[in-house]
């Protein structure tokens, strides 16, 4: 499947309603269940989903959906630009350490990735010439303060612990070590806890008015569920927070829970931890986590820039042909070079959703720029006769294609068998009464 | 938009405990009835397939005996639940026939394998038997001090190479060390990995191996943990380690906070892997078996 499921689905959708002549309100809501569908199946709290979709819904049945040529892609967009909109600019930035030192607390439930991300945030502002400093304050689990002094200890930040000494006692000492030593941001590591543990919610409170930290960032686990708006909300509510670290999102999760958190705290999310490596952390990124939590990769962008140079009427045309099954060479140049104008191909390939995962399924898969260019060469080598009846190419028309485009008898054996296969491939595709939308992308020649 | 959202879920916690006893004081079952019912198992992290399942069972059990009190209802959907969870199945935990025992822990990060296998030793030390445990998180900072600080708060003897060492030779050594000293029982702690990562999972393919070769049968249980808070992506952790070593059953931890780990239903549902016990806290005391009855009660509100 080349397209994620929401994209999918929404094609289907709009497909079927299409048929039936002209879009209504009731349509835009129908497809709109399938939006709701995929926020919950990406962990998006039940609530935070029927808001949204509702606060969409308006944008949605304006004239911009009912009237376009391609529904399906236009409700993805507006989905995807109130999502990116909900989560807020970029602002994966710490407040300035003016006066120096000033505190920075790590809070969250137990195994989030706080202690990880202490010394990842560390090394990112060390980097950004600072001079911080991690605090180890979690006094109960066992270990948890070897942990971070071997986290510091491994990429050379300093760590202040005090052993199991009261986590205010050891947060005081810090800024005032950190004073003495000249470190402007003073880190502080947390015990995990559970939200409603008002015995250490209380530890919290009290460290964020011994402390007066310039920023509270709450660890949240992408892979979290419907709960997040619980333990969200509530750390919120009793602390202030200021932002959020989403951790563990190398793996697979859809990450909804970045939503429901944003929604129910209005906190910027600030960085992503992407691996359990010390790098492995990045400012974050509200559009990639629109389409992740849609599960379409990077459909939308790919959606964009197609629109960019497809011209309407002409996909029109090219759908018209692909139906009627009469796709020529020339149309075949034409998409070359629509291809082309989009970007680098593995580029493109990369924002299709699952091509990772299917480019390993598939062996010796692989995309190259050059035989796009040959390909192109070899199309344009040909008299406009060849490039509509490709039949015609008998073996000596072949050696002169070849040589006219530099290419081997052989790549022109290769391309032309190429086209035979995409022709089929649409044929199926047609057959299955999909929408342009996936056929006119005119990728699959180049995948071998 | 945002400020309509906060508003919005401040209401929504307020209203959702309202709701769980709305559903099933009232009197008719209609579709409101079976939307409210979609809410209640969706936010408990059933998630929409397994959710969309049982609702539809549930409807076809109430038209079938008649039923059109929610009141009723309930039981029905409480009895539907337990018999997918399995209510009737034995927990216990396998056992050699002769000792020593071995129990494999594994599961994605900071989801409470360690504290989950300190609860266990504790548990069978209380019960009299030897325990042995071997450090195989070899890549987390610190994660054998904080085994073997557990080790010595149970009781529990240890097998630890360096930090960065090989985790199928600790496995390896402990295996050996457990049949020579005649220990009872050997828990494997592993690194937290994701099930996304093909090294990792290989890794963990060949630790299973290793202690099915120096011991065979063993291990004896091969237990997958499992965050009372993880939403849908528990599904996908449980798919694919079961794909990689035959998981015996699931440890659900976390369940002393406010999620109620509903994709454990998804998981038995999906996967057929059955929960064998729960963590319902930090302390070696916090371990249960697993409990049908008591969750689905909990499940619903
Ligand atoms: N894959 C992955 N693992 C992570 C990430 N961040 C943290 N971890 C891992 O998650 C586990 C828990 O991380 P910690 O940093 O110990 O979490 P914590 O919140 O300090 O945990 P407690 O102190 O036990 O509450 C560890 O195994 C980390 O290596 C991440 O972005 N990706
Ligand atoms: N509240 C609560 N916390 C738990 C439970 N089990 C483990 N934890 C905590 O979760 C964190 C991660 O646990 P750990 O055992 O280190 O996880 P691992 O990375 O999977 O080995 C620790 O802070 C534990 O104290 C539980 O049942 N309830
Ligand atoms: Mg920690
Ligand atoms: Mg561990």
């Amino acid at each position: 499947m080349l397209f994620g499921g929401l994209a999918e689905k929404l094609q289907d959708t709009f497909q079927k309603l299409k048929r039936k002549g002209k879009l209504t309100e009731k349509d835009v809501e129908l497809a709109l269940r399938e939006v709701r569908m995929a926020l919950l199946e990406a962990d998006v709290n039940y609530r935070v989903a029927r808001d949204f979709t509702a606060a969409v819904k308006e944008r949605a049945i304006g004239a911009e959906v009912i009237k376009s040529l391609t529904p399906g892609q236009q409700v993805i967009k507006i989905v995807h630009e109130e999502l990116i909109k909900l989560m807020g600019e970029t602002q994966s930035k710490i407040a300035p350490p003016s006066p120096p030192p000033q505190c920075i607390m790590l809070v969250g439930l137990q195994g989030s990735g706080k202690t990880t991300s202490a010394a990842k945030l560390g090394l990112l502002l060390r980097r950004g010439g600072h001079n911080p400093l991690l605090v180890a304050a979690d006094i109960y689990r066992p270990a948890a303060i070897q942990q971070l002094e071997t986290l510091g200890r491994e990429n050379g930040l300093p760590v202040f612990s005090l052993g199991k000494e009261r986590p205010l006692q050891i947060g005081l000492q810090a800024m005032q070590r950190a004073s003495r030593e000249q470190n402007d941001y003073v880190i502080i590591d947390t015990a995990g806890r559970l939200h409603i543990d008002t015995e250490l919610m209380d530890e919290l409170k009290g460290l964020k008015e011994g402390l007066k930290p310039l920023e509270i960032l709450l660890v949240v686990d992408a892979m979290t569920g419907q709960d997040a708006v619980n333990v969200a909300g509530t750390f919120h509510q009793q602390l202030g927070l200021t932002g959020v670290i989403l951790t563990k999102l190398d793996g697979d999760t859809r990450g909804g829970a970045a939503l429901s958190v944003r929604a129910v705290t209005g906190c910027p999310i600030k960085f992503s931890g992407l691996g359990e490596k010390m790098d492995a952390f990045e400012p974050f990124h509200p559009d990639r986590m629109a389409s992740r939590i849609l599960g379409m990769g990077d459909v939308l962008s790919l959606i964009e820039k197609a629109q960019q140079v497809v011209d309407e009427e002409k996909s029109r045309l090219l759908e018209k042909k692909l139906r009627s099954q009469s796709l020529t060479l020339e149309d075949f140049l034409e998409q070359l070079q629509q291809v082309r104008q989009m970007g680098p191909l593995d580029e493109l390939l990369g924002l299709i959703p699952g091509f990772n995962r299917a480019s390993k399924a598939m062996k010796n898969l692989s995309v190259d720029e050059k035989e796009l260019l040959k390909a192109e060469a070899i199309v344009k080598s040909m008299t406009r006769q060849e490039r509509l009846q490709p039949e015609i190419i008998n073996s000596s028309r072949r050696r002169r294609i070849a040589r006219g485009s530099g290419t081997t008898v052989q790549d022109v054996n290769r391309l032309l068998k190429q086209f035979g296969e995409m022709k089929k491939m649409l044929k199926q595709f047609s057959s299955m009464d999909k929408s342009r939308f996936k056929k006119s992308k005119g990728l699959f020649p180049f995948i071998r | 938009m945002l400020k309509i959202f906060k508003e919005g879920l401040r209401r929504t916690r307020e209203a959702l405990q309202d709701r769980l006893d709305q559903l099933f004081s009232k009197n008719e079952i209609n579709d409101d009835f079976f939307a409210d019912l979609e809410e209640v198992l969706i936010s408990a992290d059933v998630g929409v397939e397994t959710s969309t399942k049982i609702i539809a069972l549930l409807g076809q059990r109430l038209r079938e005996a008649k039923i059109k009190e929610a009141q009723k209802a309930r039981e029905i959907l409480k009895e539907l639940l337990i018999a997918l969870m399995d209510g009737e199945k034995d927990r216990s935990l396998v056992f050699a026939p002769v000792p020593p025992t071995v129990f494999l822990v594994l599961g994605v990060n900071g989801v409470g394998k360690t504290t989950s296998i300190a609860k266990l030793a504790y548990h069978y030390r209380q019960a009299g038997k030897s325990v042995l445990l071997a450090a195989g998180d070899t890549f987390r900072a610190a994660a054998i001090e904080q085994l073997e600080e557990w080790s010595g708060r149970v009781g529990a003897g240890l097998i630890k190479h360096q930090s960065g060492g090989d985790p199928s030779a600790v496995v390896f050594d402990a295996v050996n060390a457990a049949a020579a000293r005649h220990v009872d029982l050997l828990l494997c702690d592993t690194a937290g990995r994701l099930h996304t990562k093909s090294n990792l999972i290989e890794e963990i393919k060949k630790i299973n191996r290793v202690i099915g070769r120096a011991l065979p049968g063993a291990p004896h249980e091969t237990l997958l943990v499992l965050d009372a808070t993880t939403g849908q992506n528990g599904i996908a952790q449980a798919k694919y380690f079961q794909e990689a070593v035959p998981v015996s059953g699931v440890i659900l931890t976390k369940l002393d906070g406010t999620a109620r780990g509903g994709i454990v239903v998804a998981v038995k549902d999906l996967t057929g892997i059955p929960v064998k016990l729960v963590g319902i806290g930090e302390k070696k005391e916090d371990l249960q078996v697993f409990d049908p009855a008591l969750f689905v009660e909990a499940l619903l509100g």
